[in-house]
């Protein structure tokens, strides 16, 4: 991947396939490193997948919809020096607190650091193609912080406009653009 | 920060248009959104649709959608477009193509050959 943006968008679509109802993106920086966490509440994976799952090869059939995203996570954050872990609650076991959590550790300062890009085209992405999902995106920055919570936005709307509709969809945009622009 | 205020706007403008129910968009424009398709282009290539649809006042004509892998991966970023029981597959879609096709195909009602999968395996 070009742009860590994009596997975070590629990893938020686990979530979603995972029957999640709340997605949580937070990006915490300082001058040096970059922590990524993932959060869902959806249906978590056995203890036996997750010990597999950062295995490109050990993918069946049945486990397609992980595939190369994690591993290509992995490989991303490992490349500056950096880690990824992956803690998962099984719905079956833990009825209330089921979900997995991804986080991605990064040295930025390193040669092979894949720059962040465009996160705001990732999370407007991830609005439009799950409009019933919750997302909630946090950037802590060393200066600011820039955030978004579609839960806010739904109250506004009501339930006759979905989130989806492209004027939401720019508003997204639009918010988030000046959000990362005040202050500089 | 952005206003809710203009939020709010969004709201009330489009509560008073007619609320056309899902499926009942006259076109809809399918992005292929898995890791291979991300890789190869596809978010910037959906973000322009949308924008396009927005800005072209298309809303409720037109569907944008997104999609798994469909195994055609060496195609990405494919986008798929529906009217009625037609589809037109689009293959190695770009934002400068994806423009075109709203322009020629969802406005101008003319597919562009020359981008579909059709033509790209000649």
């Amino acid at each position: 991947m070009k742009e860590l943006s994009l596997n975070i968008l590629d990893i938020a679509q686990n979530s979603i396939h995972a029957d999640a109802s709340l997605v949580q993106i937070i990006l915490t920086e300082t001058e040096e490193t970059l922590k990524l966490e993932i959060k869902d509440d959806g249906k978590g994976m056995s203890e036996e997948f997750l010990a597999r799952v950062t295995d490109p090869f050990s993918t069946t059939r049945t486990t397609r919809k992980v595939g190369m995203g994690l591993p290509l996570l992995k490989l991303a954050a490992e490349q500056t020096g950096g880690w990824m872990q992956i803690a998962s609650r099984e719905r079956a076991l833990y009825p209330e607190t089921h979900g997995t959590e991804v986080t991605a550790f990064f040295y930025k300062n390193h040669l092979d650091f894949t720059p962040l890009g465009d996160v705001i085209s990732t999370v407007v992405s991830l609005v439009q193609g799950s409009p019933e999902v919750d997302f909630v995106f946090r950037h802590i920055l060393p200066d600011k912080t820039v955030e978004l919570e579609t839960q806010m936005l739904r109250e506004v709307l009501g339930e006759e406009v979905p989130l989806s509709s492209p004027e939401v969809l720019v508003w997204i945009r639009e918010s988030l653009i000046d959000q990362y622009g005040s202050g500089e | 920060m952005k206003s809710l205020e203009e939020l709010k706007a969004i709201r009330e403008k489009m509560q008073n248009k007619v609320i056309l129910r899902e499926g009942s968009a006259e076109k809809r424009i399918v992005v292929g959104m898995a890791t291979c398709g991300i890789a190869a282009g596809a978010r910037p290539v959906l973000n322009t649709f949308v924008e396009e649809i927005a800005n072209r006042n298309l809303t409720g004509k037109v569907e944008v959608g997104q999609t798994g892998c469909i195994g055609m991966c060496r195609f990405e970023p494919i986008v798929e477009v529906f009217e009625g029981d037609q589809r037109v597959t689009y293959v190695h879609v770009d934002s400068a193509k994806a423009k075109e096709i709203v322009e020629k195909h969802i406005v101008g009602g003319q597919p562009i050959v020359e981008y579909t999968i059709g033509a790209a395996e000649k």
